[in-house]
């Protein structure tokens, strides 16, 4: 299956998808509290979608009930919000959103601290963030698909954390999952070419513990040994300019989270 | 959110199950022929030749001419046939 090249028009219309869900999801990190439940981010999110262009582009993917993946802890992704599930003081929890607007896709997430985490869990979320930094930057022409993996992984082993497996980023445009499959782990010089116009969802998911991941349903993925696993994700462009972050303001700068 | 990598190969698996394709009719044993295949005659008249499914060699359902069986067809081809039942 060929991988799609997005014209310039196209990439706008994925960046107005993914400027909605950054406002989305940078919305949910600022009210994460103790004593909340996911549900109740499942509802903030609703009512900041509600009016806008476009729609919520997991609710009804493959049968999904929700317009959010939460994830607490160990849970890796595709948490289901839920009425029963209750954050605590010292959490993490994973909040993956992505929106369809004119036919277009826009796919991000992030892993935000429960009021005040152990130094523990603080330094999974930074080298997991930094292992998506890492990855973004190796989003240019010329490139291969196994250098934006071996970037996460290298990084990631190196800090005594593992990478999942199991699940993929994903190239991303006029469906959510589209070709290619982008492991969070590789080879350099391995893998398809980058070329300009292609559009990745870049999503490292890493386990404190081991890589394992058990299915506790049909959804939700958790790591094997019970340890917290985070997970941050853009959908990025490949341009002559290099990395193109859709899901945020074109101005910022930074760190990606 | 990310995508599950086995998702993939499950769907090659479905489709490439040609079992779950076939046509399942009615049809009446005339002849028994060498090798467990048989001469069997549709309930449209139509004459095809069969042979019994491995379930059934496998728990010794015998068959014989006369015998009302229920016979799967590959709707690629209809001249062969798979006998999956044989009605007491």
């Amino acid at each position: 299956m060929p991988i799609h090249l997005r014209s310039a028009e196209e990439l706008e219309k994925m960046h107005r998808a993914g400027l909605l869900v950054h406002e989305v999801l940078t919305a949910l990190r600022a009210s994460v509290k103790p004593g909340m439940t996911t549900m109740d981010l499942e509802k903030i999110a609703e009512e900041k979608i509600a009016g806008q262009p476009g729609k919520a582009a997991f609710k009804g993917y493959r049968g999904y009930p929700c317009a959010l993946c939460t994830s607490v802890n160990s849970e890796i992704v595709h948490g289901i919000p839920s009425p029963k599930r209750k954050l605590k003081e010292g959490d993490i929890v994973s909040v993956d959103f992505g929106m369809e607007v004119d036919g277009y896709y826009a796919d991000s997430a992030v892993t935000v601290p429960v009021g005040h985490v152990n130094a523990e869990l603080q330094k999974l979320l930074d080298v997991t963030r930094e292992s998506l930094d890492r990855a973004i930057d190796k989003m240019r022409a010329g490139n291969r698909l196994g250098d934006v993996g071996h970037a996460v992984q290298s990084w990631v082993e190196e800090n005594g954390y593992s990478v999942v497996r199991e699940f993929v980023g994903h190239g991303i445009g006029t469906k959510m999952h589209d070709e290619p499959n982008l492991p969070n782990y590789g080879e350099e010089g391995r893998g398809a070419r980058l070329q300009e116009g292609m559009v990745i969802a870049v999503e490292p998911m890493v386990n404190a513990g081991r890589p394992e991941v058990r299915m506790r349903d049909e959804w939700v993925a958790e790591t094997a040994d019970g340890s917290p696993s985070a997970h941050f994700e853009h959908t990025v462009a490949v341009t002559a300019n290099g990395p193109w972050i859709l899901t945020r303001p074109k101005g910022m700068t930074g760190p990606s989270w | 959110m990310a995508k599950k990598i086995e998702d993939e190969k499950k769907k090659k698996d479905d489709s490439g199950n040609s079992k779950e394709d076939a046509i399942e009719v009615m049809a009446t044993v005339i002849e028994p022929l060498p090798n467990a295949m048989f001469r069997v005659a549709l309930e449209n008249k139509h004459q095809v030749l069969a042979h019994v499914s491995g379930k059934m060699r496998k728990n010794f359902i015998r068959i014989l001419a006369g015998d009302k069986v229920a016979v799967e067809l590959s709707p690629y081809d209809l001249t062969r046939g798979r006998i999956v039942y044989r009605y007491k």
